[in-house]
C-alpha cells in the first residue's frame, strides 16, 4: 500500500543549512549534503530544502549545493525559494532536483506552472501555499493566501488558489499554515483537509508539528498524504525513526 | 548507454549507474545503441510525447532490435510503459511494442474513495519470481513511485513484481535481458541502488561471454 510520506525540510542560506541541528556525529552540521545523508539514513522518504539567501546570486550557491546532494543521496529531493523563471526551474533540475518548489512567482506568474508542467512534467511543479486563516467575513472558515514568506496578503482564497494551481499544472501542492508555522501547536488540521479534497494531486502538510501526535493528526484529521518537518526534527526532539514507528504502531502506513 | 531523448531523468540514473562502477555513455545517437552493452531507457512524462521523441530520433527501431539482441536492457518508469504496444494516454497510440500489452491509466477512486493521481511516494513490491535483476532485494521492499499510468502485460511471464494502488498492477517486468521498473530505482535508496547494481552485473557478464 501507498505509504504517507516524512519529509524533512532544511533551510539553507548562503549555502549552508541554518535553524540548527543536533546531530553529534556530523563533521559540518551546517553542510547540506552531510545533513540531507543523515536524513536518509534515518528514513526520510523525501527531503525539501528551502533557500532562503536574499542575495540575488544565491541561486549559483544553491546549484552547487543541489548538485553536491544528489550525488550522494537517492531519494526524492525537491527544492524551493526564489525561483522565479523557467531558467531557474531548469537550472534546478538539471543540477539534480526532483521537484521544484514554487511560491510567490506562482501567484505573480501562473505561466510559470504550465511551462515547468509543459516542459518537465506535473510531477515536478510543487506549488507552495502559505495561508493564514481569515477570522471575518461571511465565508468562514476560509483562509487566505499570503506570499513573501506570509507577509502579504493577496486576497486569495486558498482553497480556490489551489485548486487552480492544479488546474494550471501542479502536480502536488506544499501547504503551510502561516498562523501554526513555529508554534508547535500542531498543523492547522481544517485548512490541510479543505486543501486535500479540493484538489485531486498530493498534499504536504507544513507549519506546526511539535510532538509526534501532530503528525498523526495531519494524516488523519489532515487527509495531508505527506508532512513537512523542520523543528521537530532539528532540534532533536524526535528522530525520524521515531515517529515512523509511533505512526506506523497507530496504523498509518509508513516506509520504515 | 542512457537514451537520451529529451524526456528522462538522466542526470539521476546516470549518477545510480556512476555508483555502480561504470560511466555510462548518454546519447541519442541510434549508432551507439547499436554497439552499446547495455541499455537504460528511463523516462518521465507523456508516453506518447516520448514515442514521438524516439522516432523522430530513429530511435525506436534500434530499442526494439537490441531487445531482441538479448543483450541487457533496462527501462525505468516511462521507460517500462513505452515496451507495451499501445498506451492510453491518447486513443491508439502505439508504443514500443517489445511486450505484450497495453498502458492503462490508475483508478482515481477505490471503493468510493478518491485516490491521489499522480500515484506519487513510497509503496511495496511484491515479488512473485527471482531474477538476476532481483537478487538480494527482499520481497516486500519498498520503491518509489510517480506515475499516472501503468502496463498491463497481456501475458503473466515477465511480471515479476507487482504493487498495490486502487488496484494490482505490474511494477518489475523482467523477462531474459528485458528488465523494467515502474519505480524509480535511482530515487529508492540503498535498495534501489541494489537493481542497478544487478543490472550492471548482467551487463559485465554478458560483456565477457561475447
Amino acid at each position: 500500500v501507498l505509504t504517507r510520506r516524512i519529509i524533512p525540510c532544511l533551510d539553507v542560506d548562503g549555502g549552508r543549512v541554518v535553524k540548527g541541528t543536533s546531530f553529534v556525529n556530523l563533521r559540518d552540521a551546517g553542510d547540506p549534503a552531510e545533513l540531507a545523508a543523515q536524513y536518509d539514513r534515518e528514513g526520510g522518504d523525501e527531503l525539501v530544502f528551502l533557500d532562503i539567501t536574499a542575495s540575488s546570486d544565491s541561486r549559483d550557491t544553491m546549484v552547487g549545493v543541489v548538485q553536491r546532494v544528489s550525488e550522494q543521496v537517492f531519494i526524492p529531493l525537491t527544492v524551493g525559494g526564489g525561483i522565479r523563471s523557467i531558467e531557474d526551474v531548469r537550472r534546478m533540475l538539471n543540477a539534480g532536483a526532483d521537484k521544484v518548489s514554487i511560491n510567490t512567482a506562482a501567484i505573480n506568474t501562473p505561466d510559470l506552472i504550465t511551462d515547468g508542467a509543459n516542459q518537465f512534467g506535473s510531477q515536478c511543479i510543487v506549488v507552495a501555499i502559505d495561508a493564514r486563516r481569515v477570522v471575518e467575513g461571511e465565508e468562514y472558515p476560509a483562509w487566505q493566501v499570503f506570499t513573501h514568506g506570509g507577509r502579504n496578503p493577496t486576497g486569495l482564497d486558498a482553497v480556490k488558489w489551489a485548486q487552480r494551481a492544479v488546474g494550471l499544472g501542479s502536480g502536488e501542492i506544499l501547504l503551510t499554515s502561516m498562523d501554526e508555522d513555529g508554534q508547535l501547536n500542531g498543523y492547522d488540521l481544517e485548512l490541510t483537509r479543505a486543501i486535500s479534497r479540493a484538489v485531486p494531486v498530493p498534499v504536504i502538510a507544513s507549519g506546526g508539528a511539535g510532538n509526534l501526535e501532530h503528525l498523526y493528526d495531519a494524516f488523519t484529521g489532515g487527509e495531508a498524504d505527506a508532512v513537512l518537518a523542520a523543528s521537530i526534527f532539528h532540534f532533536g526532539t524526535y528522530s525520524i525513526a521515531e515517529a515512523k514507528n509511533y505512526l506506523a504502531s497507530r496504523d498509518i502506513p509508513m516506509r520504515v | 548507454v542512457v537514451v537520451d531523448y529529451e524526456s528522462g531523468n538522466l542526470r539521476s540514473v546516470s549518477r545510480a549507474l556512476e555508483t555502480c562502477g561504470v560511466s555510462p555513455l548518454v546519447s541519442g545517437d541510434p549508432a551507439d545503441l547499436r554497439d552499446a552493452d547495455a541499455v537504460v531507457l528511463p523516462g518521465v512524462g507523456a508516453g506518447p510525447a516520448a514515442m514521438s521523441a524516439l522516432n523522430q530520433r530513429g530511435l525506436s527501431g534500434p530499442l526494439r532490435e537490441f531487445a531482441e539482441s538479448g543483450r541487457p536492457f533496462f527501462g525505468i518508469c516511462l521507460g517500462l510503459q513505452l515496451l507495451l504496444d499501445w498506451t492510453d494516454e491518447e486513443p491508439g497510440a502505439p508504443c514500443l511494442g517489445i511486450v505484450p500489452g497495453s498502458v492503462r491509466r490508475l483508478p482515481d477512486r477505490e471503493n468510493g474513495t478518491a485516490l491521489k493521481i499522480p500515484h506519487m511516494g513510497w509503496n511495496s513490491v511484491a515479488l512473485t519470481d527471482d531474477h538476476p535483476a532481483l537478487h538480494g532485494i527482499d520481497p516486500g521492499s519498498y520503491f518509489y513511485f510517480v506515475h499516472s499510468f501503468y502496463a498491463e502485460p497481456t501475458r503473466p511471464e515477465g511480471v515479476l513484481g507487482t504493487t498495490e494502488y486502487g488496484l494490482h498492477f505490474c511494477s518489475v517486468y523482467a523477462k531474459d535481458n528485458v528488465v523494467a521498473t515502474q519505480f524509480h530505482p535511482e530515487k529508492s535508496g540503498p535498495v534501489g541502488l541494489r537493481i542497478y547494481h544487478n543490472f550492471v552485473a548482467m551487463a559485465a557478464r554478458g560483456a565477457r561471454a561475447s
